[in-house]
């Protein structure tokens, strides 16, 4: 199959290319929630992410958090930004640093003002960045401008066999035409880490790839109360066959292909090395991990799934393959691309890797995915301690 | 082709995956390598679901579970060839 050099994209003001084209309204914090949702009820075309964070976490926590909420706002997805919090300091640091990339973006506090009034005045913006975002066109863009994340969830093992290495192959195929590729799930590599260490491109992305890790694993040893079985792999990962973390960490890393990975990334930190593929330091909680990968800023996901995990993101669409033939007829609603064929030998892996290049090539040229089509826009921050 | 019941990642595997919804106790089932695209047959010892493994041999308390061509855990009960194999007679190595 030739692979097409172009999709239609939104093209943004700091050269990045989107393939949706959202206006969001971005709570600093947990209790600015409700005016977030009311604005976006008021105003159609515009979307609130309310979550349950921002006030007093400190240190490394707390730049987690505006990296999530600064990368979200730069997200080429989205179009332009009203950033609703509390009080002004934390709110303006958000805005300015959207602003950087030339997009709109407006600021609003609420202290002082209270919901009602802010309520009013945020309105109005958001209409004008509203109606000014529905002007916007899809133009060609080149498909160096798809930044692809995958993560896979309620894994079984027809992921690692079938619908993991699909992605894998997409992989293969769309890395030398210059996509940014990225993949995280830190917890679900235990097993297999020494193996996706080699994988590093470089010595220093290899040692710094066992640095996250080991971190990881230390805190992990030092938190659990008897052992991890419980949780990894889950009841979901059981059910479908997978019996320890070292086989549900082999098929997780079937999505690389035969890749190699240039750099390790923080949680929500935007690649720097330019093409190619990279590893962020996620949770490997679907929403938790999707959430930290758009706010990198990829700006489509593959999520391969075993068991039918049904996950979606407010602002980058999320696609959903599966290789269980039951999961693919007992929750076709979620699934854009079935690709059980393959175990019954009917389809090979490069017929399948062909079949994921189209549907994602559809769903960046404005096809919704199951998730979008269902409502699912799950955005989840991530903590990594206690608030003060 | 005959239909594969089975399929096994790697030559070196002694567990291959389920691929149709079920096999049942006393089945000849056929199991395709994926690594070598070779096929080979073996007899279901259990009935297994789809996506859960068969043991390729039998197994003995602390021998290694090879799945990918990799150690993907511990058995912690004997397991004879044909087996189901599964959190009942196979543990993490790590935690």
């Amino acid at each position: 199959m030739k692979i097409p050099e172009i999709f239609l994209g939104y093209k943004r003001e700091n050269g990045r290319a989107g393939t949706r084209n959202h206006v969001i309204i971005l709570p600093v914090d947990d209790i600015s929630n409700a005016c977030a949702e009311a604005v976006a009820n008021n105003i159609k075309g515009t979307i609130a992410l309310p979550h349950s964070y921002g006030r007093l976490q400190f240190g490394a926590d707390l730049e987690l958090h505006f990296r999530t909420m600064i990368g979200t706002g730069k997200n080429p997805n989205v179009a332009a930004v009203i950033v609703i919090g509390i009080e002004p300091k934390w709110t303006k640091r958000i805005v300015d640093a959207i602003a950087k990339t030339g997009k709109p973006v407006e600021g609003f506090s609420i202290e002082g003002v209270g919901d009602i009034d802010t309520i009013a005045k945020v309105s109005k913006k958001a209409q004008e960045f509203s109606m000014w975002a529905s002007e916007k066109q899809r133009e060609e863009c080149p498909i160096s401008d798809l930044w692809i994340s995958v993560k896979c969830g309620e894994s079984d093992t027809t992921s690692g066999l079938a619908s993991n290495p699909t992605v894998g192959n997409l992989m293969d195929k769309l890395e030398p035409m210059g996509v940014h590729l990225c993949f995280g799930e830190t917890s679900e590599l235990t097993g297999a880490e020494n193996v996706c260490a080699k994988r590093g491109k470089t010595k220093e992305a290899q040692e710094k790839f066992m640095k996250t890790w080991n971190s990881y694993n230390d805190f992990i040893l030092k938190e659990a109360t008897n052992d991890l079985s419980e949780s990894q792999p889950t009841a979901g990962n059981i059910a479908g066959g997978l019996t320890t973390i070292e086989e549900k960490a082999f098929g997780n890393f079937q999505k690389i292909g035969t890749r190699q990975f240039i750099d390790v990334l923080e949680p929500a930190e935007e690649p720097s090395k330019g093409k190619g593929l990279y590893f962020m330091d996620t949770s490997s909680a679907a929403a938790e991990c999707v959430t930290l990968q758009a706010a990198g800023g990829f700006n489509i996901h593959l999520f391969p799934t075993g068991q039918g995990n049904i996950i979606g993101n407010p602002i980058e669409p999320v696609l959903k393959l599966t290789a269980n033939p039951l999961t693919a007829k007992t929750m076709s609603e979620h699934i854009d691309l079935d690709v059980s064929k393959i175990l019954s030998r009917e389809m090979n892996l490069d017929q399948a890797g062909n079949e994921l290049i189209k549907a994602t090539l559809k769903v960046a040229n404005g096809r919704l995915t199951c998730a979008e089509a269902l409502g699912h826009k799950e955005f989840v921050m991530t903590k990594l301690y206690r608030s003060a | 082709m005959a239909k594969t019941d089975i399929i096994i990642h790697d030559k070196k595997d002694n567990v291959g995956v389920i691929v149709v919804e079920k096999v049942i106790e006393g089945q000849d089932c056929c199991c395709w390598i994926m690594e070598n695209d070779t096929s080979k047959d073996i007899k279901s010892e259990a009935e297994i679901p789809l996506g859960h493994k068969i043991a390729l041999q039998d197994l003995k308390e602390g021998d290694t579970i090879i799945k990918y061509g990799h150690d993907i855990g511990k058995v912690v009960k004997l397991i004879k060839k044909g087996d189901h194999v599964h959190v009942h007679n196979v543990k993490t190595k790590k935690w």
